[in-house]
């Protein structure tokens, strides 16, 4: 009993691995003031490659390799398409986003079917002998442990080295950071790359070890979109974003668990129930934003606004300053 | 490559003219869009010729494949032309989709009503319209308060609402309003006599053709031939010098939505009276997301979205038959569709970088 719930909370951590990788990936390229939009599409695509290349190859390290460099690729394109020739990353995102799902089922619709390889699970040693945390954390894939990792080294990345620091100020301030010798566009095409590089992890991680390839890949579309919102939620910031992605995926596995409660009710009715979800955590980590909240707390009692303000406050994200915004050198 | 030629511009007019004239540049976009699909079929090992070529024939081979190219024309296009009302106000009214969900499930709930009275069909279809146009707009309505108070961008509260009709959807079609016995994820059928007439041994109904004619007219008067428009495009334009200079920008930009919203509602009401006859799963055809590909292209011209909706609704149905004749998967319109917005953008970035560049060249 207690070993079928160390597995079962253990399964929350696998299904979280290419959640954090999209999250990761998309952090990083926000943090460096592109928007990549294309998620959706980008980790289907990604999916279905590093299943194709990782089973046709028999090789996971090639499938991975091979999904990598596809999501590196789209990234690059939004890279090129938004920095040097200045189009609204919003309308290339969104395109991107539906042509690579289609571009999947496209070139993905032979290998419905093939036979299936799952990464193997690899238990560290000791650690996994720990009673019921190690069950739960370290039974793991190689890249469920690397997504731990990863959530670690972004978050050092950003905020310990200067390299995080020149990060940071090209998605803050362009301008600043390129009077200081920084080459704001490379540095933005690199990072939208290495983002693009993660989230394609996350969708052959997906196909590798959480389900299949089989043409479809029902649960998993929509959950880009929810990684953008994840990192929004996260307000661009890698600890908070795991916080956000792990919170996301529990949910979806508590759907799952007590569906059955519920008997009469259609079971893709609960694959819905994290899109409202995700309606009301941006408007919780938004609403500080607005003018009306600023106007109504003005007419309440000192100490109830203050309460509010500083739980509105408490919640409140803001993007990087030039999220979006094409960096020009005059 | 284009950077290179662009130092030196004169020398290499022909190049350069080529890449900066707007026809030929969105000329060779669609080749490259093309060759781009072409490449990806041969890759298939599949003849990308006669891709083409069973494209072409399944959607104009016969009257039969033709009156459903112009039957699923009308819903593209009145989509497309709801969206004109959004992205001329700047924004991305993803939830397109749901809207003509919620549209549509309103559109069906007064044929509900009216099932098995004896109410004039003329006076229950105007109902089911107006319901319909009612249940786009409150969607979209809620998305645009969400955007303007909550300052929830409206991809994301678009996309979550699009979700939460497709669950209504579910609930409704799979609970209370399944037909008797089956659970197919469809309402029983309408009676005949709410079905908006149609052509003789078609699913196209001329009515139905009419309205979006006379939309893509009124939505074309609307946002080029009235105050209203030009302010609506200042406010896309500028936000902010826009609101200085005394436009409500919150008003209008959920007057965007609403406005989108009734077209979306429209387009779901006619889904079920005009062609479906039932109320089911997926009603919406993916129309919503497909008109924003097509709205991008028709870059806040209302006219233009006729053409362009046509091509695209051409190219989805006519690819319908590569399973059955080539073994090809049907995604490939989608993956043309893409190719085509792709290119059509990458050589709009290429002009007008290059034509900065020259003047910057000529100026100094």
């Amino acid at each position: 009993m207690d070993n079928s719930l160390a597995i079962s909370i253990g399964s929350i951590f696998a299904w979280a691995g290419p959640v954090i990788f999209g999250v990761m990936g998309e952090t990083i390229t926000e943090r460096a003031g592109v928007m990549n939009l294309s998620l959706n599409g980008s980790l289907i695509l990604t999916a279905m490659v590093g299943f194709v290349v990782g089973t046709t190859t028999n090789n996971f390290m090639l499938g991975f390799l091979a999904a990598a460099l596809v999501g590196a690729l789209i990234a690059l394109l939004i890279a090129f398409m938004s920095i040097s020739l200045k189009q609204s990353q919003v309308a290339v995102g969104y395109v991107l986003a539906v042509a690579t799902k289609s571009l999947a089922y496209f070139l993905g619709a032979p290998y419905v079917g093939k036979p299936v390889m799952l990464l193997p699970q690899v238990p560290i040693p000791y650690l996994s002998e720990i009673p019921f945390i190690g069950a739960i954390l370290f039974k793991q894939t190689i890249l469920t442990y690397m997504s731990y990792v990863l959530v670690f080294v972004c978050f050092w990345w950003i905020y310990k080295t200067h390299q995080g620091l020149i990060l940071q100020g090209i998605g803050e301030r362009p301008s600043a950071a390129y009077i200081r010798g920084v080459n704001v566009n490379r540095m933005r095409y690199i990072y939208t790359g290495i983002g693009g590089a993660l989230v394609g992890i996350g969708g052959a991680l997906y196909s590798l070890s959480v389900k299949t390839w089989n043409g479809q890949l029902s649960g998993f579309d929509g959950i880009g979109w929810i990684i953008l919102a994840i990192t929004i939620f996260g307000s661009w910031h890698p600890l908070k974003g795991a916080m956000g992605a792990y919170l996301f995926v529990l949910l979806q596995y508590l759907g799952i668990v007590l569906q059955p409660l519920l008997p009469n009710i259609n079971s893709r009715i609960f694959q819905v129930a994290p899109f409202p979800l995700m309606i009301l955590a941006l408007l919780f980590v938004n609403i500080g934003n607005a003018d009306w909240v600023d106007r109504t707390l003005a007419g309440l009692p000192e100490d109830v606004r203050r309460t509010i303000a500083k739980i509105l406050r408490a919640m409140k994200t803001s993007p990087p300053a030039a999220l979006g915004i094409p960096f020009e050198k005059e | 490559m284009e950077k290179e030629k662009t130092k030196n511009p004169n020398q290499n007019s022909f190049l350069f003219n080529l890449l900066t004239n707007r026809a030929s540049s969105m000329t060779l976009a669609v080749v490259f869009a093309l060759v781009f699909t072409s490449l990806l079929v041969w890759m298939m090992k599949a003849n990308p010729i006669s891709v083409f070529q069973t494209i072409i024939t399944g959607a104009f081979g016969s009257t039969n494949n033709f009156t459903q190219v112009i039957q699923a024309w009308v819903p593209l296009v009145l989509a497309s032309l709801g969206l004109m009302f959004t992205f001329t106000a700047g924004l991305w009214n993803i939830g397109m989709e749901g809207q003509i969900v919620m549209g549509a499930i309103f559109s069906y709930g007064i044929i509900r009503i009216f099932d098995g009275s004896d109410a004039s069909s003329a006076l229950v279809i105007i109902l089911c319209i107006l319901a319909g146009i009612l249940g786009g707009t409150l969607w979209a309505f809620l998305v645009g308060l969400l955007k303007n108070f909550g300052g929830v961008n409206e991809i994301f509260g678009g996309l979550g609402f699009n979700f939460i009709a497709d669950a209504v959807m579910l609930f409704l079609v799979f609970g209370p309003w399944k037909p008797e016995g089956v659970a197919n994820g469809s309402t029983k059928m309408l009676d005949t006599r709410f079905w908006l007439p149609q052509i003789e041994g078609t699913y196209l109904s001329l009515w139905a053709l009419g309205i979006a004619i006379v939309c893509v007219i009124l939505v074309t008067v609307i946002l080029q031939g009235t105050y209203f428009g030009l302010k609506l495009k200042a406010v896309g334009k500028n936000n902010k010098s826009s609101f200085l200079l005394g436009i409500h920008t919150n008003r209008y930009m959920l007057l965007a939505f609403v406005l989108c919203g009734v077209l979306a509602g429209l387009t779901g009401a006619l889904q079920v009276l005009g062609f479906n006859h039932v109320l089911r799963n997926n009603i919406s055809g993916g129309y919503g997301y497909i008109g924003l590909m097509v709205g991008m292209l028709a870059n806040i011209q209302p006219l233009i979205t006729a053409p362009i909706a046509f091509i695209f609704i051409a190219l989805s149905k006519g690819a319908a038959g590569l399973g059955i004749d080539l073994k090809l998967d049907s995604n490939l319109a989608g993956v043309i569709q893409g190719a085509l917005v792709i290119f059509v953008l990458i050589m709009d970035g290429v002009r007008k970088v290059l034509i900065k560049k020259f003047k910057g060249v000529q100026s100094g």
